[in-house]
């Protein structure tokens, strides 16, 4: 009896040593990213390097944010990635409708269309796409960053799957009570939708805001940049500058992060659903 | 009841628009399909067309001849060319080693924290911050901690009585470094999956082996890795996918594929070929090439290895 317990104690302060010891490892770099951005720029160079500054030099963030124009980054970025959220919820909200109640001939051949456009990598269209959008003269600018992604098909086929749980019988009573189509989508179906609508909403602007590869290659000037292609420049112009780097980096992820302390258990929730769900 | 074939579709299309509320049904789909279709025809599938028409092409900006068809003249050049199957090499490399460290050090820590545990959020939440932070960002910081003067992992290395590295300068480190950040960063999001695949194994199969006298050992092996078996599927197939998409944190790493090149995987490849070298036929070409063997992988995955998932 006592053996037992005392085992159960050693095992469970084992746990505790392995997760805390894998917290720990999670969160070193962190802990590194505020210890360096408030350094000053001799005390950057010291080795071993100290784990609390010797002196705060607040200065730092705003010599970072104003080396490089974070405010515009931030700007185009949460407007980008809003209107893309916003249209590729609303299209897709409409398409997963029509593949989830609507029949006419030729439906079928058009969802393989959007089946076909999941399976393709985007390595593949990027090159394309930017012949396209120079065509169009588009290089540089808003319009290319949002249009192309107004649509998403792996929305459209996660709403139809969560639209055929919604009981036929209801469309049908609207219907009998006079209700069109349209009315029915706008007042019933999507506001009763709205957790789902909620979900692949902030997983999509996650996934938008830390879209990398194309902003990268469509912009080309510093006030169109985004933040990640922004503060992926700062990075390397600032070169060992690294109090004036991390505090860029902080700048960055703080707002992030704060986010996700006060809003946990719905950024987990909902991106382990959408993912769980694929 | 949809007929196959054209002459049945072009009936059944007539036959919609003769009755009214078939034609109805008809208009409703069409008008709200328009949208996204209109899009996704116009910036997905038509790219991939000409992707494919520009990768029978030579094409190259900064050479005097202009476009020509050469069939397959860029697969050829590719797949004999060895700094491209360097690429493939290391892209491989990076998945090898990355997809079986992340499987079991997440459902490692999964079933640590499975069962009544204090602070299981608190623990979750501190996991999870890797995942949600800009992957930019923290490279930065990643980057600073190999720096091989000032930075914190040869700080680490001398606790453990090893000598100072050069981590990313190292072509022999470089692509272990890399990996190292990537498998930090999506740790957290395959351990909260684990958890969830955990947490809805009954306890009763538990406590059923522990009265037939299994051990710990067996009821891992016999219940806890069949009934996860599908997570483990997931994850595993996820994880290759993007494995071969990985790009931002090896740009920012290691802008320029690392030393020997030992970092350049193929989307590096692809970009640096496209739009650095403007050579459009190559890059396109490569890009197939990675596709085609993302869909082999993802076949082969399909046939082989699930079924034998438990369901």
């Amino acid at each position: 009896m006592i053996g037992l317990s005392a085992r159960n104690r050693v095992t469970r302060l084992l746990r505790h040593l392995v997760l805390i010891a894998a917290g720990v490892v999670m969160t070193v770099p962190f802990i590194w990213m505020v210890s360096t951005a408030f350094k000053g720029d001799g005390e950057i160079y010291i080795y071993p390097p100290t784990w609390v500054p010797a002196e705060i030099h607040l200065e730092n963030f705003s010599r970072a944010w104003n080396y490089v124009p974070f405010g515009r980054f931030y700007m185009n970025s949460i407007f980008i990635a809003v209107t893309v959220t916003v249209c590729q919820v609303f299209t897709a909200a409409l398409a997963g409708y029509v593949f989830a109640r609507v029949r006419f001939p030729g439906r079928d051949a058009i969802f393989y269309m959007y089946v076909a456009t999941l399976i393709v990598p985007t390595q593949v269209t990027m090159l394309p796409l930017f012949l396209i959008m120079n065509e169009l003269k588009w290089i540089d600018t808003y319009q290319a960053m949002i249009v192309p992604f107004l649509a998403s098909a792996f929305i459209a086929f996660f709403l139809r799957q969560f639209f055929s749980t919604i009981p036929l019988e209801l469309e049908d009573a609207a219907k009998i009570d006079g209700c069109g189509r349209t009315r029915f989508i706008w007042r019933i179906l999507l506001p009763l939708s709205r957790p789902a609508l909620a979900s692949i909403g902030l997983f999509t602007f996650l996934g938008h805001w830390n879209s990398y590869i194309w902003p990268l290659i469509i912009t080309n000037t510093t006030k169109m940049r985004t933040l990640p292609i922004g503060l992926r420049y700062f990075v390397e112009e600032s070169g060992a500058q690294y109090n004036l780097m991390m505090a860029a980096a902080m700048i960055t992820v703080a707002p992030v992060v704060a986010l996700f302390f006060v809003a946990q258990r719905q950024f987990i929730e909902s991106i382990a659903r959408t993912g769980l769900k694929s | 009841m949809q007929a196959k074939g054209k002459v049945g579709f072009l009936k059944q299309l007539k036959h919609s628009l003769e009755r009214p509320l078939l034609r109805q049904d008809l208009m409703a789909g069409v008008t709200y399909l328009l949208p996204s279709a209109v899009v996704l025809l116009a910036f997905v599938i038509l790219p991939v067309v000409m992707a494919l028409v520009l990768s029978f092409s030579k094409w190259e900006l900064l050479s005097v001849e202009g476009r020509k068809f050469i069939g397959l003249g860029n697969y050829t050049y590719l797949i004999t060319n060895k700094e491209f199957w360097n690429t493939i090499k290391n892209t491989i490399y990076f998945g090898a080693v990355k997809i079986p460290a992340d499987i079991v050090l997440s459902l490692l820590v999964a079933m640590l924290l499975n069962g009544s545990i204090r602070g299981l959020s608190f623990y979750r939440t501190i996991y999870f911050l890797p995942v949600i932070t800009s992957t930019v960002a923290v490279s930065a910081v990643w980057r600073y901690m190999y720096d091989p003067n000032f930075g914190f992992a040869n700080v680490v290395l001398k606790w453990m009585g090893v000598g100072p590295q050069t981590w990313l300068y190292d072509p022999k480190l470089a692509m272990i470094s890399v990996i190292l950040v990537a498998l930090w960063k999506g740790l957290g999001y395959d351990i909260i999956i684990y958890l969830a695949g955990l947490q809805s194994i009954p306890r009763m199969y538990y406590e059923a082996a522990s009265i037939d006298g299994a051990n710990a050992w067996q009821k891992f092996w016999k219940i806890t890795w069949p009934l996860l078996s599908p997570v483990t599927y997931f994850i595993f197939v996820m994880s290759i996918i993007n494995s071969f998409k990985v790009f931002s944190q090896i740009h920012v790493l290691t802008p320029k594929g690392g030393p020997l090149k030992s970092t350049e995987v193929m989307v590096l490849y692809i970009y640096r070929t496209a739009f650095q070298e403007f050579r459009f036929g190559r890059a396109a070409a490569a890009a197939f090439i990675l596709f085609a063997i993302v869909m082999a992988i993802t076949q082969f995955q399909r046939r082989v290895i699930e079924p034998r998932v438990h369901y």
